[in-house]
């Protein structure tokens, strides 16, 4: 990364250098895991929190975001005020995780025969290879930051041919003004399918900063479903991490929907390993007020045959800033490899902003590559069909704002999730109009 | 065509020696001592006469350019540039004051003859057949100074001013003072402040209101000397509610070692005032090793300033080792507009870095990209390109398209566009396709007899119809040939 070499430290990077100061000694794992931890965290010191310089953060300039670090999770319960689970009705087996720590016994681990859960300390102590196999080509100061201070999390085994019957959520629940470094690790063997719904919420005015970092690695002719609820509570800060690399034939279907947190960063990286695997990639983002979420995705063709198509939607009222950057790597030799990215951000307020970086990096030639970017408000048309068939203005913006984030959701083709997260959208849309007729 | 062997073997022996003003002038010149200093900063300034004030403002450029550092964003590589193993100032002996063409040395009357450029008025020929009564008033810049400009008699009968840079310092320093680093400011970025320091000649254009430009105007650039860079400096002024056309058009020899070119172009267009910019940048892009060759590093941009004025940039690029520009619009008026057309061709070892930045500040403005790479070869071929929306911006409005089209599996493209909107009213669409050549297209040319080499060029000729039709009329027969040049050699 191009940043430049800084002296001056922010204050927030000064109270992390205290905190990992202080933790070095408690923080779980074994030896090699705690020379890993000192190596990313002087990783981390090296180029500090991440600003508009580097690249890759051009528009969440966490420097002047973060202005200050609450204190570390460490084995301790917090036992804050559980937040409202936001996905009730929706079955699933659940993970539940709070502040950090996996809590087997608020956890509903039933009809998820075949896979085993694992707390992600016993991986740490153990030194497992798997901590840190899916990040190596991923420089970033967050996951450096996550990997010197990572705690907590679920290590999420799927063997071999095992088809997994419920989806099983894994649920990151922060109750207090607290720093959680949460790491997940799972793994789907070849032919095995898998549901995943990762949600994040927390207690409402609570100033806390959740940095999560899941590594997955899916197996041949594997089918994975991944959908990833941000909601996190109003006065925190989010940054997230998923990285997958993906084997032959797989298909692996992401959508990712943000609607909380103050500030919000979610990072997708996904790795085709084998031939003629597919990737959909979708995300919804709604925001107001004066939240700011920043999508990030990589997508890394690095051999031929594969497909990806991404779809991303954002939707900014208030004085929210909404980000999107996506980034499709096309390797040499990767031949016939098919990809077609779309990002649209619709602006439903003067005051708010969409920015899109949606990025090709192509190095064969015999390539159907394809990206779009649209920006702007309701259509005029649009908005005065509906309005001359009767339809109250606030109605019809609600209806066209719908429509406009269900091909995104849609995308998933994971009927009952897409409807859980629609119904979520429908609250988000529904406490806006609220809000503008009061 | 999937990496067949033989477009392997074919792209492998890509002559790009084909490069036809590759010649060398054999002139006498008159040269700064190497380096740069202060020094070197004060002689190029007393060469060219300047008053103490452009003399200043060079000096503040140099110091400042002493603290600034290399960017290095750009997906572009080369080896660090020694700038102080670089003439800074070269000309021919010979031009002292010429007072006619009758007293511009014969040897260099003789090099732009063999460019194809025409200086003498009466030879004027628009290039084109059938279309004799079309002029176009050239000044040519040959390494550091501008050797002769045409037309100048005809020209100032309509008010407008079409003369070197250098001479604009000393006869209109009124307006100089005025618009010079107003667009691109000499802080700007590392070359710009190099150039703002350094630079040589240039072409200087005022139309004054309500003038519409009689001919087209256009600059040659040549750089014919070894170890020199050209810092050439051109100002564009369009009074309100006047137009002009103008082209610009760039030649080098070949040489084994690395040349730099770094210019800046200003544009400023007044209200209702039209600002058309061609270029054809056919600098030596080096042998088929990729030795030797220009490292194009301009800054250009256009402000339009009035409201419901226009810019419209046009550029084919095929030459040079590297390039890395972005032509660029401030939209500052209400309703202007700013347009981009692009055709970018790499081969060999060849690297683009271009496109554009469109600033969206009044209202109602409008732009448009449409940006087409050809990557062939070894060439890295990248778009970059910008469009933003300030809060003030309402009703803008932007259209963008890049294709890119690869020819061999050994070359890349990429697409690097940035899109920033903070007004809800501003409406922005963007889109961008990578493909190779389609094979039905190329099976149904070679079924109607047409050879694979003349089935590619009529292809992407037709891939970059949109920019072309954008060219003055002889500029898209020349940029048309020198793609099929370009790309010779490249498909099997």
């Amino acid at each position: 990364m191009n940043a430049q070499p800084r002296i001056l430290r922010t204050q927030a990077e000064d109270t992390l250098a205290a905190e990992f100061a202080a933790a070095r000694t408690q923080l779980p794992g074994s030896t090699a895991i705690a020379s890993a931890r000192e190596a990313a965290f002087a990783a981390f010191q090296k180029v500090g929190l991440p600003h508009r310089r580097v690249e890759a953060w051009k528009y969440t300039d966490l420097r002047a975001l973060l202005r200050s670090v609450p204190p570390l999770a460490l084995d301790i319960a917090v036992d804050g005020v559980v937040p409202a689970d936001p996905l009730i009705g929706f079955d699933r087996a659940r993970i539940v995780i709070i502040d950090g720590v996996f809590r087997p016994e608020l956890s509903d681990l039933s009809g998820i025969e075949g896979a085993t859960i694992t707390p992600t300390v016993e991986l740490l102590r153990a030194d497992d290879a798997r901590i840190g196999a899916r990040l190596g080509a991923i420089d970033d100061a967050v996951v450096s930051l996550n990997t010197a201070l990572m705690v907590g999390g679920v290590a999420i085994d799927v063997p071999e041919g095992v088809t997994v019957a419920r989806a099983i959520e894994i649920a990151h629940v922060t109750t207090a003004a607290i720093g959680v470094h949460v790491r997940n690790i799972v793994t789907v063997g070849a032919d095995a399918s898998l549901r995943v719904v990762e949600s994040h919420v927390g207690s409402v005015g609570s100033a806390y900063q959740a940095n999560v970092v899941t590594e997955a690695t899916i197996g041949d002719r594997a089918k994975v479903v991944w959908a990833k609820l941000q909601a996190e509570g109003d006065a925190s800060v989010h940054l997230g991490t998923l990285a997958v690399s993906i084997g032959k034939e797989t298909q692996f279907d992401h959508l990712v929907l943000m609607t909380g947190a103050t500030v919000s960063r979610s990072q997708t990286f996904v790795t085709f390993t084998g031939e003629f695997a597919r990737a959909g990639l979708f995300g919804a983002t709604m925001i107001g007020g004066r939240q700011h979420a920043d999508i990030m995705l990589g997508v890394d063709h690095a051999v031929p045959n594969g497909q990806s198509r991404e779809r991303f939607k954002a939707v900014m009222d208030g004085r929210a800033d909404g980000i999107f950057q996506g980034r499709i790597v096309v390797r040499p030799d990767a031949q016939k490899v098919d990809a077609r990215m779309m990002t649209q951000g619709l602006l439903l307020s003067e005051e708010s902003s969409f920015s899109a970086k949606p990025e090709l990096e192509i190095f064969a030639d015999d390539v159907q590559c394809a990206h779009g970017a649209t920006s702007g408000q309701i259509d005029d048309d649009m908005l005065f069909y509906l309005l001359s068939r009767g339809i109250p203005k606030a109605e019809a913006e609600t209806l066209l704002v719908t429509a406009f984030l269900a091909e995104a959701i849609e995308g998933l083709g994971d009927e009952a999730i897409g409807a859980a997260f629609e119904a979520i959208a429908g609250q988000w849309l529904a406490a806006r109009g609220s809000e503008a007729a009061a | 065509m999937p990496a067949v062997q033989e477009t392997i073997d074919q792209v492998s022996l890509i002559d790009v020696d084909q490069y036809k003003y590759g010649f060398v002038t054999d002139i006498e010149s008159d040269r700064a001592p190497k380096g740069l200093s202060e020094d070197i900063v004060r002689f190029i300034s007393a060469k060219k006469n300047e008053p103490e004030w452009m003399l200043e403002w060079r000096l503040e450029a140099y110091r400042r350019w002493l603290t600034m550092t290399e960017p290095k964003w750009a997906r572009v590589h080369y080896p660090k540039i020694d700038f102080d193993d670089l003439y800074y100032y070269s000309a021919p002996k010979s031009t002292k004051g010429p007072k006619s063409l009758d007293e511009v040395d014969p040897e260099l009357l003789a090099t732009y003859e063999k460019l194809g450029i025409p200086l003498r008025e009466r030879e004027i020929l628009a290039g084109v057949e059938g279309a004799s009564d079309r002029r176009v008033a050239v000044d040519a810049v040959f390494d550091s100074v501008s050797v002769v400009t045409t037309f100048k008699e005809e020209l100032k009968k309509a008010g407008v001013i079409f003369c070197a840079i250098s001479e604009a310092i000393r006869e209109y320093p009124e307006i100089v003072k005025k618009y010079l680093g107003s667009v691109v400011p000499t802080t700007d970025n590392y070359y710009a402040t190099l150039n703002s320091a350094v630079f040589s000649d240039g072409s200087f254009v005022y139309i004054p209101e309500g003038v519409r430009c009689p001919m087209e105007l256009s600059t040659y650039f040549r750089i014919n000397e070894r170890n020199t860079g050209q810092f050439e400096r051109t100002l564009i002024i369009a009074e309100k509610g006047a137009y002009v056309s103008y082209l610009e058009g760039c030649t080098a020899p070949m040489r084994d070692e690395n040349q730099l070119h770094a210019a800046v172009v200003e544009l400023v267009a007044l209200d209702d005032a039209e600002i058309k910019y061609s270029t054809v940048q056919n600098w030596y892009p080096g042998d088929k090793d990729g030795k030797g060759g220009i490292y194009n590093f301009v800054t250009k941009r256009g402000d339009c300033r009035g409201d419901r004025s226009k810019i419209s940039w046009t550029q084919v690029e095929t030459g040079s080792a590297i390039t890395w520009k972005y032509p660029s619009c401030i939209l500052r008026g209400d309703d202007s507009q700013g347009e981009f057309y692009s055709i970018a061709v790499s081969n060999g070892y060849q690297q683009v870095d271009s496109g554009t930045k469109m600033i969206h500040l009044g209202k109602r403005t409008k732009s448009r990209i449409i940006s087409k790479g050809i990557a062939a070869g070894r060439s890295d071929n990248t778009y970059r390109g910008l469009v933003s929306a300030h809060r003030k911006a309402s009703g803008a409005r932007n259209f963008t398209n890049c294709d890119s089209l690869l020819i061999g599996d050994k070359c890349g493209a990429h697409t690097v566009p940035y899109i920033e909107s903070k007004n809800a009213s501003a409406v922005f669409e963007h889109e961008a396709t990578t493909s190779k050549i389609a094979d039905d297209q190329l099976f149904y040319c070679l079924q109607r007899g047409l050879s694979s080499e003349e089935a590619v060029a009529l292809i992407v000729n037709g891939f970059v119809k949109d920019v072309i039709q954008q060219l003055p009329m002889e500029f898209a027969v020349e940029a048309q040939k020198l793609i099929s040049i370009s790309l010779e050699g490249s498909v099997g």
